[in-house]
């Protein structure tokens, strides 16, 4: 497949995600539109790993390790967005227990 | 066409009509619900590029645990009816999409004209740069354990610390009072 169809795709799930941020008021939902967001940019980044490595091979090289890091990248966000979504729900839960909603508009009363 | 790209476009719609479903679900856990979806078919992607490795934690990472996460909160907190109030106006909405739409044209418009991905054929052909999908062994568990455990053993520390840290924090800051 050409990298092209891969990259329309992760920019039309990481549009998406950018859609589901600015339009959705429920905190959970936004949340998960932020996991979309990085999973989207997961996708693009073992595309471009399949990339490299196929380059690498095509140039010659039979045994290679071209474009592993593509994948290790996508391990440790995996490791940061799992150390993240605990934060996350623990805040969303103790937002919920002090003004009884996850409406992200009751947010603003942080500013007074 | 072949079967692999029969497959492709088959996991692309899936991820694009799941992802726009995530959207426009009232319920909560109906949005969860799509989202799994969402994910399984990034996982298909990632045994169609033979990284077999990711698209298994993909799923038991993501789909197994993260989801379920988000669906307990969701249960705890009884917002698994349409909780969500009317908005006031549709032009945030509205501003909202067109913000996303023109995001993917720009996105999409400054990819096509890259030259880094195309290769330049005889005269003025323009030959996309191909990802290897069949073959290719870096996504098997023994290259990329290798690769974690020598070159990037450091990192793999520190993700630790990240996590008790993480765990911590969630307790702390999750607890009465």
């Amino acid at each position: 497949m050409a990298i092209h169809y891969y990259i329309f795709l992760a920019a039309a799930l990481f549009s998406i995600g950018v859609i589901g941020v600015l339009t959705r008021r429920n905190a959970i939902i936004v949340f998960m539109c932020v996991e979309l967001m990085l999973n989207a940019v997961n996708l693009l980044l073992v595309a471009f790993s399949k990339l490299h490595y196929g380059a690498a091979v095509n140039g010659g090289q039979a045994v290679t390790t071209a474009g592993i890091e593509g994948q290790m990248f996508v391990f440790f966000i995996m490791v940061v967005a799992a150390a993240e979504v605990s934060v996350g729900l623990a805040i969303i839960v103790m937002m919920y227990r002090n003004v009884h909603s996850v409406d992200i508009n009751f947010l603003n009363r942080l500013k007074n | 066409m072949s079967i692999t790209e029969i497959v492709f476009w088959f996991l692309s719609a899936m991820a694009l009509v799941s992802a726009i479903m995530v959207l426009l679900s009232k319920n909560p856990v109906h949005s969860v619900l799509w989202l799994i979806a969402v994910f399984f078919a990034i996982s298909g992607h990632y045994i169609l590029m033979n990284a077999q490795f990711l698209a298994i934690v993909n799923l038991i990472v993501y789909a197994g645990a993260i989801m379920v996460l988000f669906l307990f909160v969701i249960m705890l907190m009884s917002q698994n009816t349409d909780t969500e109030p009317r908005s006031k106006s549709m032009w945030i909405k509205l501003a909202g999409v067109i913000s996303g739409l023109s995001l993917l044209i720009v996105v999409v418009a400054a990819i096509r004209q890259s030259a880094n991905l195309v290769i330049r054929g005889e005269g003025d052909a323009i030959i996309p740069k191909d990802v290897l999908m069949k073959g290719g062994d870096i996504g098997l568990i023994e290259n990329l354990g290798k690769v974690l455990f020598t070159d990037y053993v450091v990192p793999f520390e520190i993700s630790s610390v990240l996590f008790l840290s993480a765990m911590v924090g969630a307790v702390v800051i999750g607890k009465k009072n």
